[in-house]
């Protein structure tokens, strides 16, 4: 279907053409790939960087405290992604939650201020101004992560899981510091869970429209709302289709990436019992 | 002070872990270049003196002297001491050149030093064409090779083995035993292991302590550890030994062991011996008697074989006699022919010396 060409309202036509292809190159659609790329990405990293010591944290708790805190990781992918996106709506939109609890610190603060007979040289300003924190990219990146970030933690969870703790003891025994025991022992056993994390975290950040939508703003769409927006309001399905592909085509990439990796990792060093 | 270097002094180690004392005021010295063995059952406590050592738990009283510094609150990785565990915890992802070298490189040796080292060690432990595989394509001895070279190729103070054979086949582990017999005096190191095979200790060590319930039972050399134990826990759990049991008694000057299977057995008066102790003899310091005649400083019996288990070089029998008491004897199968007079039901004369006798405190 995205090799043809919208004729009608209802009706397409299979032309083999790739105009559809060609005019998804074209200006705002591929600054908004590039966009959405940058978004999944930095959001992937936040998600690493969080996952980690997380994942660390479980793995070396109590089986019985184990069992809660990965139920509780668990717990919010039970309900609908609309609910968790409306939920964090009401945290940070500028009457949510964070913005209630700044006011009520302004005011103690300013009544505190007027006690001292202090108001009046307006230290803490004239009025609250609340923290604008929705419809920006931060917020989709922060809705985002609040999404993925279990995709994350579970992987390097389980990796950990099977990490054998002589290895540890072994390397500062041979003289290694804990920085130097993450890096060349730690990070490099546990990398498939790593790249597990990333794949799983990484492309369906690339896809979300639902996020960009309740969280961005009028600028921060990402490539999901514009194939949404193909193949409802605009009614184009075959560039919708095309938009699509292109997406497919990245998500295959980076897969087929992490296959020749995990395969050149699983041949180098997990051959054998170990 | 002594004259003796001591590689290391341990000081009233204690380590408790939760509810169980698992090193209980433990000291004792290690001379340098010995083949110092820590022998007993599992769960006395002694992987956790090596780990103590290494720095990878940390004591809650006493003290650790390495090499005349005093280690105690030293981190794990700066102690001079390298640890070869017992699940060899080679690093998976990295090569067996890359394993040994991983110490060097951490400690910043300059790379013509760590070459040359390498190579060395290559050599010893006879693994040259095998640099470049991972741990995974290695088989069990030869994985335990490179978990040795990686730990020596530091050169450390005192190499710290833990149980480094278990996890080997029979066959395989003696030739391991000899390998590490070499290795430690070649490079004239001091090696520290700790075992609970006792056919290991005494094969390869040049000093064993035995422990029990966290308490170093006794130490010393290895053929006095077997020939002269002064404790009844280390003579039963080295090798095996009859038991007779009995008491002191001081008759006229003459110190007369009175014991319920021999009879009255005289004991030399000049020897201190505690009131509750009792006598051992060693199953192979008995032999079978085929004539009758007397024999000076003997002690002679008669019973009735009641089992028999063969090795080939070895019967190892058990011997019943008129008073329902047992002793066991480990008889050399010399001849063939005589392996007759073993068979269970057959009535047998034994005899032992007794300056075999060794006298044990409980």
């Amino acid at each position: 279907m995205s090799y043809g060409e919208k004729i009608d309202i209802i009706d397409i036509d299979y032309t083999w053409s790739l105009k559809n292809y060609i005019r998804a190159f074209d200006g705002v659609y591929i600054v908004t790939i590039f966009k959405s790329i940058m978004i999944s990405a930095i959001t992937t990293i936040v998600c690493l960087l969080i996952a980690i010591p997380v994942a660390f944290y479980i793995s070396f708790s109590s089986i019985r405290m184990k069992s809660i805190l990965l139920v509780s990781i668990m717990l919010p992918l039970w309900t609908n992604l609309l609910i968790r996106t409306y939920s964090l709506i009401a945290i940070i939109r500028t009457k949510g939650h964070i913005n209630s609890s700044l006011e009520y610190l302004w005011e103690s603060t300013n009544n505190l201020l007027n006690f001292f007979n202090l108001a009046n040289y307006e230290i803490m300003g004239e009025s609250f101004i609340p923290l604008n924190l929705m419809h920006n990219n931060y917020s989709i990146i922060l809705g985002l992560f609040y999404i993925y970030v279990p995709f994350m933690i579970i992987p390097i969870y389980l990796v950990l899981e099977k990490f054998d703790r002589n290895l540890l003891e072994a390397s500062y025994d041979l003289g290694a510091n804990h920085i130097k025991t993450f890096f060349k022992v730690i990070i490099p056993n546990i990398s498939p869970g790593i790249t597990s994390g990333i794949i799983l975290v990484f492309i369906p950040c690339l896809g979300s429209f639902i996020i960009p939508d309740l969280l961005g703003g009028a600028d921060s769409q990402m490539i999901g709302n514009i194939i949404e927006r193909q193949f409802k309001s605009a009614n184009d399905w075959p560039f919708g289709s095309a938009l699509s592909f292109i997406l497919i085509y990245i998500t295959l990439v980076i897969i087929s990436v992490r296959h020749v990796y995990s395969k050149l990792y699983s041949k180098l060093h997990l051959r054998g019992n170990l | 002070m002594s004259d003796k270097k001591f590689c290391i002094e341990l000081k009233n180690l204690t380590k408790r872990f939760e509810n169980t004392l698992a090193v209980d005021d433990v000291s004792f010295n290690v001379e340098e270049n010995e083949f110092f063995t820590i022998l007993g059952p599992s769960g006395c406590g002694k992987s956790t003196i090596l780990r103590l050592i290494a720095g990878l738990e940390v004591q809650d009283q006493g003290e650790i002297i390495i090499n005349g510094i005093d280690c105690s609150k030293m981190p794990a990785n700066e102690r001079p001491v390298n640890m070869v565990f017992q699940s060899y915890a080679l690093f998976p992802h990295l090569n067996i050149k890359d394993n040994i070298e991983f110490g060097l490189k951490i400690k910043k040796i300059d790379e013509i030093e760590i070459k040359k080292r390498v190579d060395e060690i290559l050599d010893l432990i006879k693994m040259r064409s095998y640099i470049n595989k991972y741990p995974s394509e290695l088989s069990g001895g030869q994985r335990q090779r490179v978990a040795l070279a990686r730990a020596i190729v530091n050169k450390p103070k005192i190499v710290l083995l833990d149980e480094p054979l278990s996890a080997l086949d029979a066959n395989l582990r003696i030739d391991m035993q000899r390998e590490l017999v070499n290795i430690q005096r070649n490079l004239e190191m001091t090696f520290m292991l700790v075992t609970h095979d006792q056919d290991e200790a005494l094969s390869i060590s040049s000093k064993i302590a035995i422990m029990e319930n966290g308490k170093v039972i006794e130490a010393n050399t290895a053929t006095n550890m077997y020939e002269y134990p002064s404790k009844k826990f280390s003579a039963e759990f080295l090798g095996r030994i009859n038991i007779i049991d009995g008491y002191i008694s001081n008759n006229d000057n003459q110190k007369i062991f009175k014991s319920e299977i021999f009879g009255d057995i005289n004991l030399q008066n000049d020897i201190d011996i505690p009131q509750d102790a009792v006598l051992g003899i060693r199953p192979e310091k008995i032999i079978i008697e085929r004539s009758s005649k007397n024999l000076e400083n003997r002690i002679k019996t008669k019973g009735t074989v009641i089992d028999w288990t063969y090795y080939g070089d070895m019967s190892y029998i058990t011997i019943e006699l008129n008073n329902k008491k047992k002793i066991y004897i480990h008889v050399q199968n010399i001849h063939r022919n005589t392996l007759q007079e073993l068979k269970i039901g057959k009535t047998l004369r034994a005899s032992f010396d007794i300056n075999d006798l060794i006298i044990l405190e409980k």
